[in-house]
């Protein structure tokens, strides 16, 4: 079988650069541009977090993820929870109940022996609380100074539920947009765990595996929910901006129905930044019909973990490809995805 | 050149006189307080912090009187519009001197 | 959060707005321009156009200390880092700006040891943790940023830490204003002044505005109420037939200015005889450079650095963007050549620039020609 590769890539940065891996516009083209046109052949589809794959008569979701952060362990959690996490949650936001998982952990000799065991024993223990079986995995060193510590890659199978077809191409005019809860606590968590920044502050990542929300979620609601998204890199403002680009809609979301803990906040004051743009570990979005919308609501505030779920805002046919956010006051600005880190600014 | 925050000062230090713990919405950080040397801010005193510097003290009064201001933009003309009300012809009432004489 | 939610209160705003279209009269065109680019970026962050009638235009000033920064100045500095004993420190607003050889952050990518700091006693604190390397700070913004450099740099001296310099691309606000008026091009009919600037030197030195050019001018806050309110008391002013200096933003600016912040700007800077601001050319007496007594900690004078200038693309209008001249979107290569992924010029980069708000907040409402009130509408 042949699949045609384009001659070229559309892709003109010059060199890779972290932006590129930041969530943003820049890492849209990379994966647009450069790596789905030659990996995915022809397709042409938007990208989802998990794929549906079918192997004879089964039908099983398939995704990816890797791991890279610093410090390996913060508030909240560590690397080892982000990775089983990060990818049971890919697998539930694509309507699939997480089951296995292959893990491959990248060690940069030098490595205190017991960090290690300590994160496998973070992977063992997620696992476990998200139900999901670790079924194998991978292990390699390389030398000091070629790996930040600890890289985690991992793949996660899961079996599709038979209520769920999320899809962009559901989403209508009309439609609400449900956010699990408060935004921005994990990546402004990983900035102060930094230590680099004099601020002290009460704040833990949020890590958790979102398939309880997302299973109770798809009960009260079943076919009305049209599209879930766990926004990470990038945060809220990134995932509803593809959104609006994949669906071919507008979104207009009110700033003040976001929930957002005062200490994140605050941080985000302090250090200039948007919580709109901030990594979250353990938050969903979900665009639901209408008449469903606060049915499924309900169903999340009795879930344990989704009491502060809210409807944030909803999905409109102007502008195109836009989201629109609101101040409790009336004034309206557009919410743009990042184009690369999240940069503070003293301006 | 212009992202000020106000936040609270929480803790002084006696040993670092322009070093001060500030609070806002419950995250703290050392600031120093070096350009309000002619005038320390004491704890519980609400700056104005930029790049990790106060730069002036906050006035509550000066700010209530703001506020206050600006709930009354309009008022003025609101309670002119009621009286107004009363004939259209004359969209003022105004009191006549005549109608004072007792004679 | 104190001192910020009363600032945003929905009913004072409608209050202000109602207050707003009553003192303006129809039958004219009023043209204000905001000076500092704090107040472009809280105008379009929170929507306040939509609250002003149509006859009302907001201007863009050149206050915006990223934006003004020639491209040379960028090359300058990162030729520095080219010294592996350097630790290259800057804030975040500056990373991504483009010069001539390409960005900070591009720099960073292929090995250059640049570091995001909060604050110049940051940069200090790492030159105290790192007595093997030195450290620069790449110092930028108005008077509201230099005094804290000029402490900084106190510190520096009183602790004798002298792995440490200072390069300063400070710039102050009374120049850039003079620019403006003396413009041809420009009809400018009142001013929101600057205030964070304003904490520092006060409101006397805008009396000249006021006297000699008649204009009012109304030193003006960041939250929505704020900048609303000196909207009011702007046409208040110019319906009254006067022109005076006043302060809107009194909870936080003191009339005479910050003594301590002046005192220690004194001490360790003084006037460049000139330099040259983006799109504006050399303006004299317009930028701190350090002292004679601060040579060791001056960037400038312990590396050699190029000093080249480099022009700006041809097409990019950065200047006339700068100065009010022309509206972002009237730039030949604003939304195509030159955007916040791929930026030509610093307007479109910097938080505060005017090409940036405009098309991270406002463009694409334009594009697709919906009415700002409809937007808010439908969300209702």
């Amino acid at each position: 079988m042949s699949i045609p590769f384009p001659a070229r890539s559309r892709f003109l940065d010059p060199q890779i650069e972290m932006a590129h891996g930041a969530g943003g516009k820049a890492s849209r083209r990379l994966v647009e541009d450069l790596i789905a046109p030659l990996l995915l052949g022809d397709s042409s589809g938007p990208l989802a977090d998990a794929a549906q794959v079918q192997i004879g008569p089964a039908s099983v979701a398939f995704t990816a993820d890797s791991f890279v952060v610093h410090p390996l362990r913060f508030p909240g959690g560590s690397i080892g929870d982000l990775a089983v996490n990060g990818t049971a949650n890919d697998l539930a936001v694509s309507g699939a109940r997480p089951h296995a998982l292959v893990v491959t952990l990248i060690v940069e000799a030098g490595l205190p022996s017991r960090e290690l065991e300590a994160e496998i024993r973070a992977i063992a223990q997620a696992a476990a609380r998200a139900g999901v079986i670790i079924a194998g995995g991978d292990t390699k060193v390389v030398e000091h100074g070629k790996a930040d510590r600890l890289y985690i890659t991992t793949a996660g199978i899961g079996r599709p539920l038979p209520g769920a077809h999320l899809s962009p191409s559901r989403v209508q005019p009309g439609d609400k947009i449900l956010l699990s809860g408060p935004i921005g606590d994990h990546g402004t968590t990983i900035l102060l765990a930094r230590g680099e920044l004099d601020l002290e502050a009460d704040l833990s990542s949020d890590t958790r595996c979102v398939f309880p929300m997302v299973e109770a979620l798809l009960n009260a609601a079943g076919p009305c929910v049209r599209w879930m998204r766990d926004p990470t890199r990038g945060g809220v403002a990134t995932s509803l901006n593809e959104l609006a680009r994949d669906a071919h809609v507008g979104i207009l979301i009110e700033e003040d129905a976001v929930p957002i803990r005062d200490t994140v906040r605050g941080a985000c004051e302090l250090l200039g930044l948007d919580p709109l743009h901030i990594a979250n570990e353990g938050q969903f979005l979900a665009v639901v019909a209408p008449d469903r919308a606060q049915a499924a609501l309900e169903a999340l505030h009795q879930t344990q973990g989704g009491e502060l779920a809210a409807i944030i805002g909803e999905v409109s046919q102007q502008p195109r490809a836009t989201v629109l956010s609101k101040a409790a006051f009336g004034g309206t600005r557009v919410l743009d995805m990042l184009v690369g880190d999240p940069l503070p600014r003293i301006c | 050149m212009c992202l000020a925050i106000p936040a609270r000062i929480v803790q002084l230090f006696p040993e670092e006189e322009t070093r001060a713990l500030v609070d806002v919405a419950g995250v703290r950080r050392h600031i120093d307080t070096g350009l309000l040397a002619e005038d320390p801010p004491r704890v519980g005193d609400w700056v104005l912090v930029h790049v990790g510097f106060a730069m002036s003290k906050i006035s509550e009064e000066q700010a209530l009187d703001q506020i206050q201001l600006l709930k009354m933009l309009g008022e003025e003309q609101a309670a002119l519009e009621e009286l107004a009300g009363y004939d259209p012809a004359d969209p003022v009432p105004r009191l006549e001197p005549s109608s004072w004489s007792t004679s | 959060m104190k001192y910020v939610d009363e600032f945003r209160d929905p009913a004072l705003i409608s209050n202000a707005a109602a207050e707003i279209r009553r003192l303006s009269d129809p039958r004219r065109a009023y043209r204000f321009m905001e000076v500092c680019g704090g107040h472009t970026h809280a105008i379009y962050r929170f929507g306040l156009k939509d609250f002003l009638p149509e006859n009302i235009e907001l201007v863009h000033g050149p206050g915006c200390p990223v934006c003004v920064l020639p491209m040379g100045r960028i090359d300058d500095a990162l030729t520095m880092t080219s010294d592996p004993s350097v630790i290259f420190t800057a804030f975040g607003d500056m990373m991504r700006v483009p010069g001539a050889q390409g960005s900070p952050l591009a720099w960073k990518a292929r090995g250059s040891d640049i570091r995001i700091v909060y604050s110049p006693a940051d940069a200090l604190k790492l030159a105290e943790k790192n007595p093997d390397r030195h450290v620069v700070f790449f110092a930028i913004g108005f008077e509201t940023t230099a005094p804290s450099t000029a402490l900084t740099l106190l510190r520096a001296r009183a602790r004798g830490i002298t792995n440490f310099s200072v390069f300063s691309n400070h710039v102050t606000i009374i120049p850039a204003i003079r620019a403006i008026l003396d413009s041809p091009d420009m009809r400018i009919d009142a001013f929101l002044g600057p205030g964070h600037v304003s904490t520092v030197i006060g409101c006397r030195p805008y009396e000249w505005i006021a006297r000699n050019e008649r204009r009012p001018i109304v030193v003006s806050g960041f939250e929505p109420l704020d900048i609303l309110q000196t909207i009011v008391m702007l046409l208040r002013q110019m319906k009254d037939g006067e022109s005076k200096v006043e302060n809107q933003y009194a909870r936080v600016v003191p009339w005479e200015g910050n003594r301590a912040a002046l005192k220690a700007m004194a001490e360790v800077f003084n006037l460049r005889p000139y330099f040259e601001w983006r799109g504006m050319g050399f303006i004299s007496q317009s930028a701190l450079g350090l002292r004679e007594t601060f040579a060791g900690w001056d960037a400038e004078r312990r590396f050699s650095i190029p000093g080249v200038r480099v022009t700006d693309p041809k097409a990019a209008q950065c200047g006339e963007v700068l100065k009010g001249v022309l509206k972002p979107a009237q730039c030949k290569l604003f939304g195509k050549e030159c955007t916040p992924e791929r930026p030509v010029g610093a307007l479109m980069v910097s938080s505060e620039g005017s090409c940036a708000a405009y098309y991270n907040y406002e463009h694409r409402k334009v594009l697709a020609q919906i009415e700002p009130a409809a937007a808010v509408r439908a969300i209702a």
